[in-house]
């Protein structure tokens, strides 16, 4: 029988098995950043075992409110700052060279097809889009993955998702996730790899995959994964180069991992996009997902450009397609929160960031920021923002306040003329 | 072996995320201790109240489907854990939440829908008993008394008893 790509990374790693359906895998990477990971490295020092497995497998980040906003913040950041001096953990990323986690670690080659990651996190499932297992653990899981570099799991089900049909103009990797989360619910990949196969992901750019994986978490999946292939070795081409004579060794040597034609998966969901119009979530939970058209008119009083679903070089191309030359609606507050220093660099190489400073947004350093509602942009009880993050639960950006999840052209759109608004008029 | 239970409150809804356990901007703190006030702060549900009596009282939760979604926070269990509430019994949990629940060696029941809306039926004043012995879940109230057994992973029973993950994985590995 064949097996899925998350069963052949479970075999190449598994350390013991403590129950039947448990396993204990060796870990490839462990991410860490300023919120999840102080607590744990409390705990490892009060316990006497201020130690790291690894600390050229360890990856660390200050990226949640950065630069610090208070004496908390700051106090986390030293925390972790400390510790990574300590530990001699080189791949340490402060002010000046940090960015959101799970835009800047793929970035500097991180990640690898058939890795296992976990980090205290839990879009850590947008690294699967380059064909590895990784999944958002919590603090005591990250902390034993610091100190003995495991982690244990119920081995989980794959659900194949295969999304054909060509991607209509004005539709992007964010509303196909967005429709997907809707079909399956918020619970509908509990516990299960999300496998996203068909003609559109073949297509996608690494980018594009990894705002699909992002939110595999929002329908429970443990981590989304797309198989590595040619636009993957591409992607990872710099940092991979020494280790294979051509790209297309490096492809072939991925392929060991795919999914095999026989392999046993726990059920298929279809999706054929062709017809699918832009998307935007309505209520506090992100599987509360309508058509942008049925949404058209809903007032907002910010928009937020940016975080690990969509604040990539892409997401920003597509976004200033509507903003360039245009200016922010009165009484609107638009935001743009480039995700990494390499993003905020190419955006205002390509003119990006001017063309949106001159609509009127304001362009903060990369950080999570107002994504999760700690710093940057946080709303007031009753107001409405547009944002392309990945989050729409009660108080996520603000107590009180209310989020509408789209992709970067809807939330572009909106900032314009302070509506929710089909962004496709705008393209023609 | 381990014996939990007390009082009982009930959150009747599904789909309760880790936002609406403990708000975001919490996350600052640095010690357990520091969330116990916050604990469900933002739960939107009729006739919840965060500062209620029968709130500090509670040993146990009650839910519904598809508990703890959301943001992999260890705080949403530290918060219940520092307000002495160490088993959520449910429907369903999400990975996250659950993993972090046995990883601090609290315990995360889930049973049949019809055995949590049997529970649900006997209204407040509730006392729920788990006997890691007998599998056993026993809920009482005025109205009524329900036994049910529940399935537990030997895995999971190995990291309650061990205290949780890491003494568990620092012994073995
Ligand atoms: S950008 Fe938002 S969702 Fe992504 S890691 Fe930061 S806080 Fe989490």
């Amino acid at each position: 029988m064949g097996k899925t790509i998350a069963q052949k990374i479970f075999e190449a790693h598994t350390r013991d098995t403590p129950a039947p359906g448990n396993v204990v895998l060796d870990l490839d990477v462990v991410m860490c950043h300023e919120i999840t990971t102080p607590i744990a490295i409390n705990d490892l020092v009060a316990r006497g075992m201020d130690r790291v497995f690894d600390p050229a497998k360890i990856k660390v980040v200050i990226d949640h409110v950065t630069p610090s906003k208070d004496t908390k913040t700051a106090t986390q950041a030293k925390i972790l700052r400390d510790w990574a001096r300590r530990q001699q953990i080189r791949d340490f990323f402060d002010v000046g060279a940090n960015g959101v986690c799970h835009a800047l670690f793929p970035e500097k080659g991180f990640i690898r097809p058939g890795y296992t990651v976990i980090m205290g996190d839990s879009h850590t499932c947008t690294h699967g889009a380059f064909g590895a297992f990784a999944a958002g653990v919590g603090t005591t899981d990250l902390e034993v993955g610091i100190l003995k570099g495991v982690c244990s799991f119920r081995v989980p089900e794959t659900l194949r998702v295969n999304i054909n049909g060509l991607m209509p103009k004005g539709v992007s990797a964010k509303d196909v996730i967005l429709k997907i989360i809707k079909e399956l619910t918020v619970n509908g990949a509990t516990d299960k790899v999300m496998e996203f196969h068909g003609e559109v992901v073949a297509a996608m750019s690494m980018e594009a995959r990894m705002t699909l994986c992002n939110m595999a978490i929002e329908a429970g999946g443990t981590c989304g994964i797309c198989m590595p292939d040619l636009v993957t070795a591409e992607y990872l081409w710099p940092f991979i180069k020494d280790n294979y004579p051509t790209i297309d060794a490096a492809v072939a040597d991925f392929a060991k991992w795919h999914s095999d034609s026989d392999c046993v998966y726990a059920g298929e969901f279809n999706l054929e996009i062709s017809e699918l119009v832009p998307q935007v979530t309505y209520g506090f939970k992100p599987d509360e997902v309508k058509d942008v058209t049925a949404m058209e008119g809903t007032r907002i009083d910010q928009v937020y450009i940016g975080s690990c679903t969509n604040g990539r070089i892409e997401d920003l191309r597509e976004a200033v397609k509507i903003i360039g030359g245009r200016k922010v609606a009165d009484g609107v507050r638009g935001i743009l929160s480039p995700a990494t220093p390499a993003v905020f660099n190419q955006a205002l190489a390509e003119g990006i960031i001017q063309q949106f400073m001159a609509a009127g947004f304001c362009v903060t350093n990369p950080t999570c920021g107002a994504c999760l509602g700690m710093s940057n942009g946080v709303m007031a009880p009753g107001e409405v923002c547009a944002s392309t993050t990945n989050r729409n639960f009660n108080g996520r950006m603000g107590k009180g306040g209310m989020v509408h999840l789209m992709s970067p052209l809807s939330a572009a759109a909106a900032a314009v003329t302070g509506k929710i608004t089909d962004p496709r008029p705008f393209l023609d | 072996m381990k014996t939990f239970g007390g009082p009982a409150i009930g959150l009747d809804r599904n789909d309760i995320n880790t936002d609406e356990i403990i708000p975001a901007k919490y996350l600052t703190e640095n010690s357990k201790e520091a969330l116990k006030p916050y604990i469900l702060e933002d739960l939107k549900l009729p006739g919840f109240d965060p500062a209620s009596e029968a709130l500090k009282q509670a040993k146990v939760i009650v839910t519904r489907a598809n508990f703890g979604c959301g943001s992999s926070r260890e705080h949403a269990v530290w918060v219940f854990e520092v307000n002495d509430i160490n088993v959520v019994i449910g429907e369903s949990f999400a990975r996250i939440f659950r993993q972090n629940m046995f990883n601090c060696g609290m315990l995360a029941v889930e049973l049949k829908k019809e055995e949590i809306a049997r529970i649900f039926a006997l209204g407040d004043g509730l006392n729920i008993g788990v006997d890691m012995t007998t599998n056993q879940v026993k809920a009482c109230s005025a109205k009524g008394e329900v036994t049910v057994t529940f399935e537990l992973n030997a895995f999971d029973r190995d990291l309650v008893l061990a205290g949780g993950w890491l003494p568990y994985a620092d012994k073995k590995y």
